[in-house]
């Protein structure tokens, strides 16, 4: 489905699937969609860049794929593979009679589609998900750069294959490495920062459990001070999620009520050995005094 | 909205106006071609732009290419459509082009232009080439900056100070020719490549007789070196420039950061090809040269700043400093913790640990020492070439 609305019905129904989405970035995400440009997403992890792709594949009622990125991956992981097994067997079997083996095995039947292949054969425009670009290495994000440029596969034994639907791509990456000019030229940029502290108050009541609004106000106003702790490891929107969800189901109506479960609650927020080492118990109850 | 500016009365609509907003931008840092100027249009009409507010929201997707220039953002916006902070336009640019290094200032470029009659014909070599001119261009901008300054104890003549970059050549590449080794070894043990082997199986009725191994390409070894440039570093300055830049020419990515009390990027001004310019660059820098030293303060600005761009695991992090620090140490520990955490090797290169009676008694030092991989001196060059075999090793 094409996207033909205005910026701000895009972020109204972004808002409507449980995603607040801030001005910024329902104003990019609208101009990618109605640019027919990848969109970079930059930002530190957990501030929901991945989930952004998810909902808009819900939003535009079509198809996510999904294409996550690692050091290594290559041509065969990330676009199209043979099926060897399969090939194997039907060269053994068609013995003798194999003049036309060559064509026969390098034919569809054999292909196994890897996302990037997959994306632009679907037959409605689908959401194109490339995650965390900037683990892959340099080689990998020019061979990348070609196929969103043109939007075509060259296989050498089977011929070009050309999208038809371009896909609505969406790259994420978090500062693992410098990416190319090239890259980011092509794409239209969005920074994605931590919520303020009325977005994420939002996020909250759409996505978390159900609190009162003295417990959420105390959660967010936690966590935002939390995050200006110096902390290796800065918690996000979905840590922060995990804590509340975690305080409602311990049943805490107040965060100063007991501070030995509160403490106790800080895996959810923390996730380095040394964070938590520093977070003592007495820093979490000076930060729930002055979230209260 | 009452202070938007109007247009000039050369401009002749909103593409004009519009095109004169990206080279606004473009002057100060933002790498943005007609391209772009397109897209940005195109952009104001998708969006249908008829208020300032929308107009920077849909300007700004297109024009920003990474999160610092999304910061700087808005106050460029300001400046161009409503006359903000014109009259200072020393705020925004901030150190952008000094710091891109691939695109000169218009005043720099030109500069180097009428420098070419002596600068080009060196220039213009290899990569080679390009480290021994290292060499000398390095030494114009010492000169300036050190040797008014204190006396040199060592290293004082050109011919020394071009060992020392040789030196320096020499263990990056033993570093990069250990990384095709490798890949050789790889060749013989990987896994097999069965699209390969189906290939030539066809020729036998499907008998996979050949088999064919799948090499692994290694990506190379990148280096990252920060070097101390304080009062207590002084007489060494010129030596380890000259040792750094050889570094930098030997390995296109490596990169390198100078500090005292702050932390400055040399790495464009280091792998300047025009020696005049190169020897300007780090004359700015220099301001500070031979001052105090907040070896704690700078690495953990580096950590939270670089790091995540310039270091990954097959980077090697050389030090080069004395260890002699005015903060307290437990957050250089904590630093390097963290920065062991992220880099493949930390070598730290101490001028004082070739002294004979030397012991890492410094509070810095013995902090960090955990922390490290190797812990070497470095105070002749002979000590500097004996690296080369402990680099090797790493």
């Amino acid at each position: 489905m094409r996207w033909t609305g205005t910026w701000t019905a895009l972020r109204d129904r972004l808002d409507a699937a449980g995603y607040v989405a801030s001005d910024t970035l329902a104003m990019a995400l609208h101009l990618a969609l109605s640019l027919g440009r990848p969109l970079l997403l930059e930002g530190a992890a957990g501030v929901g860049k991945t989930e952004l792709a998810k909902v808009l594949a819900g939003l535009l009622d079509t198809r996510l794929i999904r294409l996550q990125c690692y050091e290594g991956l290559d041509a065969s992981a990330a676009i199209y593979e043979w099926n060897y097994q399969r090939q194997l067997l039907a060269i053994r079997a068609g013995e003798g009679a194999d003049a036309d083996a060559e064509e026969r095995i390098f034919s569809e039947k054999y292909l196994l589609t890897r996302p990037l292949l997959e994306a632009i054969r679907q037959p409605e425009p689908p959401v194109l998900l490339i995650d965390e670009i900037d683990r892959a290495d340099e080689a990998f994000e020019a061979y990348l750069l070609e196929v969103l440029s043109d939007f075509q596969i060259t296989i050498p034994e089977l011929g070009t294959v050309a999208a038809t639907a371009r896909p609505h791509v969406i790259l994420t990456a978090n500062g693992a490495r410098d990416l190319s000019d090239a890259l980011r030229r092509r794409c239209l940029y969005a920074y994605v920062d931590y919520p303020d502290r009325r977005t994420e108050l939002a996020i909250l009541a759409r996505r978390g459990p159900a609190l009162s609004s003295a417990l959420a106000g105390q959660i967010v106003g936690f966590v935002q001070d939390l995050r200006r702790e110096d902390l290796e490891k800065v918690p996000g929107v979905a840590e922060m999620l995990d804590f509340a969800a975690a305080l409602a189901g311990l049943g805490v109506n107040d965060l100063t009520d007991d501070p030995a479960t509160l403490h106790a609650t800080m895996v959810t927020l923390l996730k380095t050995e040394a964070d938590q080492a520093q977070v003592t118990r007495e820093v979490v109850e000076r930060l729930a005094g002055r979230a209260a | 909205m009452s202070r938007v500016t109007r247009f000039p009365a050369r401009a002749a609509g909103p593409a004009d106006r519009l095109s004169d907003f990206v080279a606004h931008l473009r002057t100060h840092g933002f790498r943005l071609g007609p391209g772009e100027t397109a897209t940005a249009l195109a952009a104001l009409s998708a969006a249908s732009a008829v208020d300032i507010a929308t107009a920077r929201l849909a300007l700004r997707p297109v024009c920003v290419a990474d999160a610092e220039q999304n910061a700087r953002f808005d106050a460029l916006f300001d400046a161009f459509w409503l006359n903000r902070d014109r009259a200072r336009p020393g705020v925004a640019p901030r150190k952008a082009p000094e710091r891109r290094g691939r695109a000169p200032l218009p005043e720099r470029a030109m500069e180097g232009e009428a420098d070419g009659a002596s600068g080009a014909p060196t220039g213009a070599d290899d990569g080679d080439g390009a480290a021994q001119d290292g060499g000398e261009g390095r030494l114009a901008a010492s000169r300036r900056t050190i040797d008014t300054r204190s006396d040199l104890r060592a290293y004082a003549d050109p011919e020394d100070l071009a060992r020392a970059a040789r030196i320096a050549e020499r263990i990056a590449k033993a570093i990069r020719d250990r990384r095709t080794r490798r890949r050789r070894a790889a060749r013989r043990g990987a896994g097999l490549d069965l699209r390969r082997m189906m290939r030539a199986s066809l020729a036998r009725g499907g008998e996979p007789a050949e088999l064919i191994r799948r090499r692994r390409i290694d990506r190379p070894m990148r280096l990252v070196c920060l070097l101390d440039v304080s009062g207590s570093m002084d007489v060494y300055a010129r030596a380890f420039l000259a040792f750094v830049r050889g570094l930098l020419g030997a390995d296109e990515a490596a990169r390198a950061w100078l500090f005292h009390t702050r932390l400055i990027d040399a790495t464009p001004a280091l792998r300047d090809r025009d020696r005049l310019r190169a020897a300007d660059r780090l004359s700015l820098m220099a301001e500070g040269f031979g001052g105090g030293t907040r070896l704690g303060a700078c690495l953990a600005d580096f950590v939270a700043r670089h790091a995540a761009k310039a270091v990954n695991r097959r980077t090697v992090v050389v030090i080069l400093s004395d260890g002699c620090d005015a903060d307290p140490a437990a957050g250089l520990a904590a630093t390097l913790a963290r920065l062991k955490r992220r880099a493949g090797r930390i070598v730290w290169l101490n001028p004082l640990k070739g002294w004979a009676d030397y012991a890492p008694t410094a509070a810095a030092m013995a902090a960090a020492l955990p922390h490290l991989d190797a812990f070497l001196p470095a105070n002749t060059l002979e000590s500097l070439a004996a690296l080369e075999a402990e680099f090797a090793r790493l």
